[in-house]
């Protein structure tokens, strides 16, 4: 006889230890506005680009190329941003030039999407080998159009994407809240939501429910490199700047913070609503540590910590052994 | 004849050749035994981790941690060989043994949580390299024994060429080809490597017919994890420092090495041969770019389209063939 809590409830409960534990040891530092505000500036960036993960392991597959297609997408808005305004950027920039930069940046994440879907719906090469591939040939891509250089100075405009508040509310949050809504709605109440989930339960079932499986995979990562660009104009936005390499080390995460989310990595299963506590979760320790003056490192052992222990109470409570999936 | 034309790595091994040729009708020194004893020493290091990578992806699982444990192995090993001394075999011990520990580690959480491998490999990798770097501090080592130092030049077979230097076969490249020997054996003629095969292919089936699916899971990430510990201590001949920071993140290059090499993700496939010939396409790409003088920051390009041309290549194949299955069955 097993006890059986839902994932998001063990989530939150673990969620409210973390918060509680922070509190008791930093008093009254980590409930300060200060202090709570730098959190909601930095969870957007991983947490878009842990959208875009989702998506993709949602279908049963994973997207590994989405940091590299973020930083394609920020190094295209940063080149159509200098050759309309030229070399001093940082004082100059017309609503109407942003606009058409970004949409540039977007297109490019959506033609990146697109040509990850085609490799693993029409082709049907694995999604990890895939987007293994297309990570490789995007990252080589940016390191050929910037030279490996740093492209820094952005207009104001652009800037206030990532640092700027409307009524005391970071801009970077509110866009994080919509397209996390936005994310929600897709996967809940449209039929292409409903196809995500029966896929990565079951392909084979799908299909024969006359689903077309490949459309629905193109989908699925037309959106998730389209979650990218958004993605790259925060992150230009926040690091003054754009490069090949940016953010490699947010990969990783946002795997583990899909998963601590609940969304099973073989696919078919997970909530938008666990992927943000999670992220939550993780920013709290993160910034709770930080607080204490801890090394960083030891933060990134403390979230593997957290991953297995979250993967073994899920395993012990959760419906992970419910799949049929167990062997023993 | 259609046997070898119906197997992957004769493609993988036409492509180098073209390749090879390619470079050397641009530069002449790419054909020298020089260039290519050279190559195989500074690429023993990934050819060891590939090996490794290559019995985890047979077994169905993948392993992400593999950067992490050679990179404590070798520190371990630096700071038991600054303090107590010791001797080569001693080096290779104590990393071999720490390599196995860290990779039992992945076993046990896979097996009894049931957790998958990607993602418990993805934990233990943020796990051992952050706790690495907290307690290192971060810090290089540059100070290795001498003795150290010597092994690195140690040379099976010695040659030299016009200009008067000398060259040969490293003893580092003959440890490689050794270890690809030995886990050729073990794949082909043991019951463990059957065993790894089987439970690749499939899971259930494998127990039924009476393997031990815990001792697979534990010889599989055991032998990842030592084979991590020798590769940490090859790095550390080559580069004759250890840092703490140089390989972590190279995880998805060595991944690519060996499925270029033919290993499939799903489990059950790959082969020794293969993988050996995927890590010298990528030594070659690598070298051969050198050699033509295109600039490095296009290295990346070339790279993705191998991979991306390669993997849907056989993909493409995997589909025909199903195809003519089904075909068959409809007879």
């Amino acid at each position: 006889m097993k006890f059986k809590i839902s994932d998001t409830l063990i989530l939150f409960i673990t969620l409210i230890l973390f918060i509680s534990m922070m509190v008791v040891l930093n008093g009254t530092q980590f409930f300060k506005m200060q202090n709570i505000q730098s959190m909601a500036y930095q969870l957007p960036e991983l947490g878009i680009l842990s959208l875009a993960m989702m998506i993709a392991m949602l279908t049963g597959g994973i997207n590994l190329s989405i940091i590299a297609s973020t930083n394609l997408s920020s190094i295209v808005i940063a080149l159509v941003l200098s050759r309309m305004l030229g070399a001093d950027m940082s004082t100059s920039g017309s609503l109407g030039s942003i606009i058409l930069a970004i949409a540039a940046g977007i297109c490019v994440s959506g033609v990146i999407g697109l040509l990850n879907g085609f490799l693993i719906a029409y082709i049907e090469v694995s999604p990890i080998l895939a987007t293994l591939g297309t990570m490789t040939l995007l990252k080589g891509i940016s390191i050929v159009l910037t030279k490996g250089y740093v492209i820094s100075g952005f207009p104001p405009m652009i800037l206030s994407i990532g640092n700027g508040a409307i009524f005391g509310f970071p801009v970077p949050m509110l866009i994080f809240l919509v397209f996390a809504g936005l994310m929600a709605l897709v996967l809940i109440k449209t039929p292409l939501g409903t196809h995500i989930h029966m896929l990565g339960s079951n392909a084979t079932a799908c299909h024969f429910s006359g689903v077309d499986t490949k459309k629905v995979l193109m989908k699925t990562y037309l959106l998730s490199g389209l979650y990218t660009g958004i993605a790259a104009c925060i992150m230009m936005s926040r690091f003054n700047s754009a490069k090949a390499d940016y953010g490699e080390s947010y990969l990783l995460m946002t795997v583990l913070a899909s998963v601590l989310g609940g969304v099973s990595a073989s696919g078919g299963f997970g909530k938008v609503s666990g992927l943000v506590i999670a992220l939550v979760i993780l920013q709290v320790v993160s910034n709770g540590l930080n607080l204490l003056r801890v090394n960083n490192f030891l933060t990134i052992a403390i979230w593997g910590g957290i991953l297995i222990i979250v993967m073994i109470a899920n395993y012990y409570f959760g419906r992970q052994n419910n799949n049929g999936k167990s062997f023993r | 004849m259609k046997k070898i034309f119906s197997k992957y790595e004769t493609y993988v091994l036409i492509a180098i050749v073209m390749l090879g040729f390619l470079i050397n009708s641009v530069n002449a020194n790419f054909f020298t035994l020089e260039n290519i004893l050279d190559l195989l020493k500074s690429y023993s290091f990934i050819g060891i981790l590939s090996i490794g990578v290559l019995f985890v992806l047979i077994s169905g699982g993948i392993d992400i941690s593999f950067t992490a444990t050679a990179t404590i192995s070798m520190y371990v090993m630096a700071v038991i060989l600054n303090t107590y001394g010791g001797n080569i075999v001693s080096a290779f011990l104590i990393a071999i043994v720490i390599g196995i520990c860290l990779g039992l580690v992945n076993a046990v959480i896979i097996y009894f949580f049931n957790i998958q491998s990607i993602i418990a490999t993805i934990a233990t990798l943020n796990i051992y390299y952050g706790l690495l770097t907290v307690f290192s501090g971060g810090k290089w080592i540059y100070t290795l024994p001498t003795w150290f130092r010597e092994f690195a030049q140690v040379r099976l077979i010695t040659l030299s060429n016009q200009a008067g230097g000398t060259y040969g076969l490293s003893i580092i490249t003959v440890m490689w080809m050794l270890i690809a020997v030995i886990s050729w054996l073990i794949l082909r003629y043991t019951m463990v490597g059957r065993g790894i095969y089987a439970m690749g292919g499939n899971k259930v089936s494998a127990k039924r017919v009476g393997f031990n699916l815990l001792k697979s899971h534990l010889f599989v990430y055991g032998y990842m994890g030592c084979l991590a510990g020798i590769a940490g201590v090859v790095l550390s001949l080559l580069v004759q420092c250890v840092a703490p920071n140089s390989i972590v993140g190279k995880e998805l290059d060595v991944l690519a090495a060996v499925v270029l090499g033919g290993a499939s993700l799903t489990g059950g496939v790959g082969n020794i041969v293969g993988t050996i010939l995927g890590v010298i396409l990528i030594a070659i790409m690598n070298n051969g770019m050198t050699l033509m003088r295109i600039p490095a920051f296009w290295y990346d390009v070339f790279i993705g389209c191998i991979i991306i041309v390669s993997v849907s290549a056989s993909a493409l194949q995997q589909k025909k063939k199903a195809f003519r299955k089904i075909a068959i069955e409809d007879d």
